[in-house]
């Protein structure tokens, strides 16, 4: 890596220049010839088209079809009954808090990008940091719509929450499963907060540049009357720091608390001290697979690859790539953990899991989770940009497949082998997961068409300043 | 700006355009020097240094958002103490019916989100936001300060301004345009 692929100075990168790993040359964030005018226009104008494209019409269309799908689902589940789903004893847990959990997790890389990232100063991250944000967001709604219906009896899921009600009881503090409606509960309001508060200054940008009276009304109410003030910067950039502060041990918490519905059990294959950094591990994981998976078609319908730049995708598939290797590492570390104990069970239970009935579900999760990944060690695979969209939704697979073998091959082989049974899904179980997938691109291509998905006023500020060029300009006009 | 004694039409104050940051601190530079108290800068992005070149201070933000933090920490304290030890006891698996380490997970919770919320709606507060009218947005020039222009405004409240005076001061920083802002009512 000693040599220098380019000379181009500064002022004219090309758009293959900021690959060079030459720590001599900093790479350009935005590649092209671009302005702060420039940026403004390529990002807004998503949004400002007069006229809606066809694609969007019928991505959305699709989305929404299978959103209501989802809703008339949830009905049928009210309706009926929880005996709808295939679980039973002793499967009691399967595919909704897998889809809990799956969901829960691809939040997770947003808030990383959005808040960890920011603390270390990685610029790069600007670019996509919005559009991870609605990911989370967007994948928190639909985590949490699956524990909601869960509990039987919906009608009292208030009981969940600290308010009086008429049994005159409170809730239990001591359970990880109330944790759990803090966690996620904080965790959507502040991931939300964050969210709002970047887009403030973007969606002043789209008032002032809106050509309707309609628009500047909405845009202008959700703007807050920001007006990009010096003393309002200065409270907002403090803000926003405190605000990645906070934001950062949340999310470790939060997948360490939904790891404590399993660690705090007694379950053989779900008590492990492991638990919570390899769940927020691979929550990064698969976080990371979904942002690529969304934003790789987005970057080139939109016209963004300036903005979201190759080396942009190669970064995410660095974390890929070393995330990967920390699930595979815990999933070994449970096996050894297993034999090291001598404990019986505990033996038989992962034995079970990589061999037993489930050992399908088992092996795709470790080709998609340890194998696929390892592609990225090659710098030609890592900048490929459609092998790279295949690895992401192998990436969704193996960690959808994860959740399932945590949770199902460890209940279902039971301590009596009378009450062993073969766990499968029923229509509304498989249903409902492509609903939930409804419901979370509905939303997301309604943030696509109404809001700048990449954060504008945070990417002039990681933009090379033009030099000042009116030293000696002619005397201002009044 | 609370006025009360003003007519239909009064000065809001004088605006300087710019173009790039480094003539924006300039310019805010000399304008602090100069004294003005009740003057701004308008800028599309955070302009790196603009807060020493107009000498704005520190903001009180990090003190209210660390009080709100411990006061959700102690309100979850309290509120688990309350609900489980002495108003309903819960006596589960003969555990203790108070006991720190099982309440710590939501005590932080409630630290985080009373600290996040304080964060946000603090600076909304502070920053007197939202307020959907201001007299700025009446200058079409001034639309692009979220777009690529940056803009420095003295404001007629301030006890140095003066008409002429503070017109020739923004002269001198030599702005791309020069606007007078009035105050609609």
């Amino acid at each position: 890596m000693s040599t220098m692929t380019s000379d181009t100075s500064i002022g004219i990168p090309s758009v293959a220049d900021n690959l060079s790993d030459d720590p001599r040359r900093r790479a350009p964030l935005v590649v092209g010839d671009n302005n702060y005018a420039t940026v403004t226009e390529k990002v807004c104008s998503v949004v400002e088209r007069p006229k809606t494209p066809l694609a969007w019409y019928v991505a959305f269309g699709v989305s929404a079809a299978l959103a209501t799908y989802m809703v008339v689902l949830i009905g049928y589940l009210f309706w009926t009954g929880i005996g709808v789903w295939g679980n039973n004893q002793p499967v009691g847990w399967a595919f909704e808090i897998v889809n809990f959990v799956f969901w829960v997790g691809i939040g997770h890389a947003g808030t990383l990008i959005s808040a960890i990232l920011f603390l270390l100063r990685q610029h790069w991250r600007t670019a996509i940091n919005r559009f991870a944000e609605a990911m989370t967001i967007f994948a928190v709604i639909c985590a949490g719509l699956f524990p909601a219906i869960h509990v039987g009896r919906p009608w009292f899921a208030y009981w969940l929450f600290p308010i009086p009600n008429q049994m005159n009881m409170w809730p239990n503090f001591r359970s990880p499963l109330l944790w759990d409606v803090f966690a996620v509960s904080t965790y959507f309001t502040v991931s939300l907060l964050f969210w709002y508060v970047g887009l403030i200054p973007d969606l002043a940008t789209l008032r002032d540049r809106a050509q309707t009276r309609l628009r500047s009304f909405i845009y202008g109410i959700f703007a807050l009357g920001w007006r990009g003030s010096a003393r309002h910067w200065h409270r907002y950039e403090v803000a926003y720091i405190l605000l990645a502060g906070l934001a950062t041990p949340l999310v470790l918490s939060v997948h360490s608390v939904v790891s404590f519905d399993f660690a705090t059990s007694q379950i053989p294959g779900w008590h492990a001290t492991i638990f919570p950094p390899y769940f927020v591990a691979g929550a990064i994981f698969s976080g990371f697979g979904m942002v690529l998976t969304l934003i790789i078609p987005c970057r080139k319908w939109y016209g963004l690859e300036e903005v979201i730049t190759l080396r942009h995708l190669e970064n995410m598939n660095k974390i890929i790539l070393s995330t990967g290797m920390m699930v595979g590492l815990a999933y070994g570390t449970e096996f050894f953990i297993a034999a090291y104990s001598s404990n019986p069970i505990e033996e038989f239970t992962f034995i079970n899991r990589a061999l037993g009935p489930y050992a399908w579900a088992y092996w795709i999760m470790i080709c998609c989770n340890v194998v696929v990944p390892q592609i990225f060690w090659s710098r030609a695979m890592r900048r490929s940009v459609p092998v790279m969209f295949v690895v992401s939704i192998l990436v969704n697979v193996g960690m959808w497949f994860e959740r399932f073998v945590i949770i199902v091959s460890s209940l279902n082989r039971d301590f009596l082998p009378s009450s062993w049974h073969y766990y499968s899904p029923t229509w509304v179980d498989v249903s409902m997961l492509i609903g939930s997938f409804g419901v979370f691109f509905t939303l997301f291509l309604l943030f696509l068409r109404f809001v700048p998905m990449v954060a504008i006023a945070e990417l002039k500020g990681v933009m090379p300043q033009p030099a000042s060029t009116r030293r000696n300009a002619e005397a201002p006009h009044a | 700006m609370p006025d009360t004694t003003r007519n239909a039409s009064s000065l809001f104050g004088y605006l300087a355009e710019f173009d790039t940051p480094d003539d924006l601190l300039e310019a805010a530079k000399s304008v602090r020097d100069a004294g003005y108290r009740c003057w701004d800068s308008y800028t599309p992005f955070p302009v790196h240094g603009l807060d020493d070149a107009m000498g704005i201070q520190r903001t009180i933000l990090p003190w209210i958002v660390t009080i709100s933090g411990f006061t959700g920490c102690v309100v979850a304290l309290v509120m688990q103490w309350w609900m489980n030890a002495r108003d309903f006891p819960y006596l589960i698996s003969g555990k203790p019916l108070w006991s720190i380490p099982a309440n710590i997970p939501i005590v932080f919770e409630l630290t985080v989100l009373f600290s996040a919320l304080a964060a946000v709606f603090g600076m909304f507060e502070l920053n007197k936001l939202p307020r959907l009218h201001h007299p700025l947005f009446s200058s079409e020039r001034f639309r692009r300060a979220t777009t690529d222009r940056m803009f420095v405004v003295i404001e007629a409240e301030d006890p140095l301004f003066d008409e002429v005076r503070t017109r020739h001061l923004l002269e001198s920083l030599q702005p791309l345009a020069l606007e007078r802002i009035e105050d609609k009512k």
